[in-house]
């Protein structure tokens, strides 16, 4: 195919305030499978340029297995078919995407298993909001390490890309939009 | 105070000078809106002021290149069919939506998922916190989902949904439009976006639709009326291609 004949992208555009109803599912937050004893709590704020929380930010996640694969898996969204509602994960498979929608607070919680990528551990997260007329990307790394993006960033901007560990295997990692300690976000070219 | 709609049109015309201005210069064509728009004032506190940091790409490991998988558990048979989630049927137009879904390479995306979201018939939304008054339809939430095909092609069957007023500015008005929230091959795929119908004498007025202020790229967010997509006594067809930036992701050549 040549270059000429090569579609041009369909812009993106704010995710708004309604989704509520439409995006978040129930287990949305919930990778690790129930009671997994290697389970992990990655939690933040989402907050705004004024350092005021962000309640209606949708959170989408994605990581690798605790093994490095990263084909994931479906299921995310298993559905009962008789009743069209949600059956929850199976517990089995590992689908690698989470997605939580922030509290009334500006807060999330995700519940996941380590993920298994090489190089310094980190699940990538896609930031969407109303007020956002484009998403943003950013890495939730669980350590500290060598690794070809934070070596490449100042050390106040690089230390907005990992989570702090908490108690036992609870990391937090907030999300600064804008302001004072933005949070680094990425792009793929 | 609130700005009036003259005002946020000035403002309006200020961006969109600047940018032709831009691209006339030798700038960039952006397909995207900037994330940095004041005309929408919700943006205000919600844009980073530093600039996106580049992945450097060409690394397999690289964890956004690939992206969640969806299959046939993750969906129900008439999650498409938005006229049928009720014992009765939703007062509106009824419409047909369809298109393909493709890469920057032009490649159909293929069993991926594709949710939507709108207004009712009259403007407002089945969520709590939507306060407009105008009336609910028992028979309507405005909720879908569905898995692309192998061609990469989806079909939603709806109701039209009404334009609606919001809070940016006095007399704000959004025109009518489908939200779609789709997933590539790749995380760095994923896009959430808005559909609009053809000819709505809102667009002008929209600082919504007006952040993405290439003329080029807005007119990709409206679909096209095509009669051969509507069906005898039953719908309206409107036709909508959705294609996927991340151009990292395009270099995967086999689709999933």
């Amino acid at each position: 195919m040549s270059t000429t004949e090569r579609p041009l992208p369909t812009p993106a555009h704010t995710i708004g305030p309604f989704y509520g109803h439409a995006l978040p599912f129930p287990g949305g937050g919930e990778i690790a499978p129930p009671g997994h004893p290697d389970t992990i709590t990655l939690h933040g704020h989402v907050l705004d340029g004024a350092g005021a929380p962000v309640p209606d930010a949708l959170l989408d996640f994605w990581q690798a297995a605790p093994d490095g694969s990263l084909s994931g898996a479906p299921g995310s969204l298993r559905r009962d078919p008789s009743t069209g509602g949600f059956l929850g994960r199976n517990g089995v498979d590992f689908t690698g995407f989470g997605r939580v929608a922030t509290d009334a607070d500006g807060r999330y919680a995700l519940r996941t298993l380590p993920p298994g990528n090489a190089g310094v551990p980190y699940i990538a997260v896609c930031v969407f909001a109303r007020g956002l007329t484009h998403h943003l990307f950013t890495r939730a790394y669980l350590a500290d390490g060598t690794d070809p993006l934070l070596d490449a960033l100042p050390d106040e901007r690089r230390a907005t890309l990992i989570a702090s560990a908490g108690a036992p295997r609870t990391y937090r990692f907030d999300i600064r939009l804008q302001g004072e300690g933005e949070t680094v976000f990425l792009e793929f070219p | 105070m609130a700005l009036t709609q003259a005002e946020i049109d000035a403002e309006i015309k200020d961006h969109q000078d600047a940018y032709d201005k831009a691209v006339a210069g030798g700038a960039p064509v952006r397909h995207h809106p900037a994330r940095d728009y004041p005309p929408y004032r919700s943006s205000r506190l919600r844009h980073p002021k530093l600039p996106l940091v580049a992945v450097s790409g060409g690394d397999p490991e690289t964890v956004e290149l690939s992206g969640p998988v969806f299959g046939v558990t993750d969906i129900t048979e008439i999650d498409n069919d938005l006229t049928l989630q009720h014992r009765g049927e939703p007062i509106g137009e009824r419409i047909t939506v369809s298109g393909r879904l493709l890469d920057r390479a032009g490649r159909p995306v293929r069993g991926q998922l594709i949710e939507i979201w709108q207004a009712n018939a009259a403007g407002r939304y089945a969520h709590l916190r939507e306060q407009h008054p105008a009336p609910l339809d028992p028979n309507f939430t405005g909720v879908g989902r569905t898995l692309t095909d192998d061609q990469g092609r989806y079909a939603f069957t709806t109701v039209k949904p009404g334009p609606y007023p919001w809070g940016n500015h006095t007399n704000a008005w959004r025109p009518a439009h489908i939200h779609f929230s789709v997933f590539g091959t790749a995380f760095t795929q994923r896009l959430v976006t808005q559909m609009y119908f053809p000819g709505d004498p809102l667009f002008p007025h929209d600082p919504i639709l007006r952040s993405v202020t290439d003329e080029a790229a807005r007119a990709r967010l409206v679909a096209a009326y095509d009669h051969d997509l509507s069906r005898p006594e039953f719908s309206l067809g409107y036709a909508w291609d959705i294609v996927l930036d991340g151009p990292s992701a395009t270099w995967i050549e086999e689709g999933r």
